[in-house]
């Protein structure tokens, strides 16, 4: 008896170690956490830099700046399980209207609170193929010939990946005057060709510069500038602009629900208007984004081919898109099998 | 259940084991030689070949570049994060396991069995679901999610959920290392120690403790190598949060998608060379273990 006295003893008190243990770490200091997509890693790195001292001079406050990246969708789903993320800047407009579905965090209405759709910064999808372009890839009817192979994520998973398969349907609407049938068989066509379908944009960079897969990445403008200025020793590579995209708006918003509760609001607002301020999108130019500032356009316009955009809207907002396309028995899973 | 086995060899008598060289010489030397090569050039191409690379391309930038690598203060704060996680895991997991091997080979219970099945659960369960049960339950949506949201108490992307998810992942190895071993010697030592009138507490202490030590060590060694490696569970209720949840694997896996490769492999080649030390040591405890 004694002696399965003395085990319970032991039992209980390693479980008691392992409950203080797990409450311990409740009272760590507020921080400011951004919460975002993958490829924004080094643009957000050198931003908070600036707002930082930007903010020091404004405030006189410290802010201790925390990142989080991954692929957008994955983002918004540890947000809506409990990471205290001040503000999120996803890949689009859906992973954060998911907050409001879930768990109302912000208001329903959040992307009417900033200027441009909330999307403080733009960009485009566009091609990258290696050196001297030996498959001789120019717009999006080359990726469906029999000898290419394709790069791209999986838009089930991926919120570029959307972007990129929402470009192609864009293109092929253009084509085939809105034939459906048509444009399903583009589309089937073109994911034929798809050699490896990564969880998420940077994983699909990856694949095609480290890994030397694929003939042609289709790629956000700004990971496919970042990923020249990142040349490895594994071969160079060069960008191709489509004659059709999209105009993908990477939203930013301030968790209301959360700042409210840190007590951060001031700081979680002035660090998304200084985005659109003449540094911040300096900064984003920079970074291969797309600025909204006209003089700050001007400034980079070497940067940026123009070609025909289309947007969002011509596929009725991104509830009816993600219902029509990525949803499961969309048209996603109709040609890809 | 290998070491038991091995145990148990080793516990047979002599005469058998010779018996069973002689014939394994009957066979041919083609086959012999041929599963030797086999398994070295296996070996060399699947374990030597890769940790060779890893430590060619940590240093392919110069040794400053490494250095620098290992000094960052992201770089710290993962080393930092992943010693304090095996600092509180791997202690629990002990006391752990030495009860419940203790219990289960030193009593008769009812459930005994189911004890067992539970141990084993963590093998059998994938770490990523090993993750998703803890958002589930410590998740802002979860089962305590709204009650620790109003208290102020962070689980999961934080220091406990990471323990947590690490503690499920490791709990059977102290366990697993013990029973076999403490099956096999049985109860009678303890109770002659009883019968002098030793406490439980003395017993454990001067009996079962000195014999079991060897696997004990081995157990803990294991544990530790898995709580530093862990990547699936503890990705799932990390956050990813630089500087402060990631750990080292998680570190690596996102210098890795940052193109810089040789930081990457350079916080890489640390953690092979914990688990070189890792090997050595488990091969002393094996070398010693057999020499008592």
């Amino acid at each position: 008896m004694n002696n399965s006295k003395k085990v319970i003893f032991t039992i209980l008190i390693s479980v008691l170690l392992m409950v203080l243990a797990a409450c311990g770490d409740g009272s760590s200091k507020v921080a400011f956490l951004n919460v975002s997509y993958d490829p924004t890693r080094e643009f957000y790195q050198e931003f908070n830099e600036a707002f930082a001292t930007y903010w020091k001079e404004e405030t006189g406050q410290d802010v201790a700046f925390q990142q989080s990246h991954g692929g957008s969708g994955k983002q918004g789903r540890a947000v809506i399980d409990g990471l205290e993320a001040d503000i999120v800047t996803l890949a689009l407009a859906y992973d954060i209207d998911e907050l409001v579905r879930s768990r109302q965090l912000l208001n329903e209405d959040w992307q009417t609170e900033l200027d441009y759709n909330s999307s403080p910064y733009t960009s485009t999808i566009v091609f990258l193929v290696r050196k001297g372009n030996p498959k001789d890839i120019q717009d999006w009817d080359d990726l469906i010939k029999k000898n290419v192979s394709v790069i791209t994520p999986n838009p089930k998973t991926s919120g570029g990946a959307r972007w990129n398969y929402l470009a192609a349907w864009g293109f092929a609407d253009k084509q085939f005057n809105g034939d459906e049938t048509k444009i399903k068989q583009f589309i089937k066509e073109l994911y034929g060709n798809v050699e490896v379908l990564d969880s998420g944009a940077r994983g699909s960079t990856t694949t095609f510069i480290e890994r030397e897969m694929g003939d042609v990445l289709i790629a956000w403008e700004n990971e496919a500038y970042l990923s020249l200025k990142h040349e490895s020793d594994k071969g160079e590579f060069e960008i191709i602009t489509p004659s059709l995209s999209i105009l993908a708006e990477p939203p930013v918003a301030v968790v209301d629900k959360i700042v409210d509760k840190k007590g951060t609001r001031e700081v979680a607002e002035g660090f998304l208007n200084y985005l659109y301020s003449e540094e911040g999108q300096e900064i984003a130019a920079k970074n291969y984004y797309r600025p909204r500032n006209e003089a700050v356009l001007e400034k980079y316009k070497d940067q940026f081919e123009n070609l025909e955009l289309v947007t969002i809207e011509d596929f009725g907002g991104w509830q009816e898109a993600q219902k029509v396309h990525f949803a499961d028995g969309g048209t996603f899973d109709e040609i890809y099998q | 259940m290998t070491k038991s086995i091995e145990v148990q060899q080793d516990a047979s008598p002599i005469i058998n084991r010779k018996a069973i060289k002689s014939y394994a010489l009957q066979e041919s030397a083609i086959v012999k030689w041929s599963l030797i090569t086999i398994s070295l050039l296996f070996l060399a191409l699947f374990l030597i070949l890769p940790l060779i690379t890893i430590f060619v391309t940590a240093l392919e930038k110069g040794w400053a570049t490494y250095v620098a690598s290992i000094t960052h203060p992201d770089a710290l704060a993962a080393i930092k994060l992943t010693l304090t996680v095996v600092l509180i895991v791997v202690p629990l997991n002990t006391i752990f396991g030495v009860a419940a091997a203790w219990v289960i080979t030193k009593f008769n219970f009812k459930g005994r069995n189911l004890l067992i099945t539970l141990i084993d659960l963590p093998f059998a369960v994938s770490p990523v679901i090993a993750g998703l049960i803890f958002i589930l339950l410590f998740g802002a949506q979860g089962l305590f999610g709204e009650w620790l949201y109003q208290h102020d108490i962070r689980i999961v992307f934080a220091l406990p959920g990471i323990i947590l998810a690490t503690i499920f992942v490791t709990f059977p190895f102290v366990a697993r290392e013990l029973i076999p071993l403490m099956q096999m010697q049985g109860v009678t030592e303890e109770e002659a120690s009883m019968s002098l009138g030793a406490s439980g507490f003395k017993t454990f202490w001067l009996v079962t403790l000195p014999n079991i030590k060897w696997g004990l060590l081995y157990g803990i060694i294991l544990c530790n190598a898995r709580t530093i490696g862990e990547f699936g569970a503890v990705s799932v209720v990390s956050g990813h949060i630089r500087g402060l949840t990631n750990t080292m694997p998680l570190h690596i896996e996102i210098l890795y998608n940052e193109y810089q490769f040789t930081a990457a492999f350079a916080v890489a080649s640390l953690m092979s060379i914990l688990a070189i030390i890792t090997i050595v040591i488990k091969n002393i405890i094996e070398w010693k273990a057999k020499e008592v």
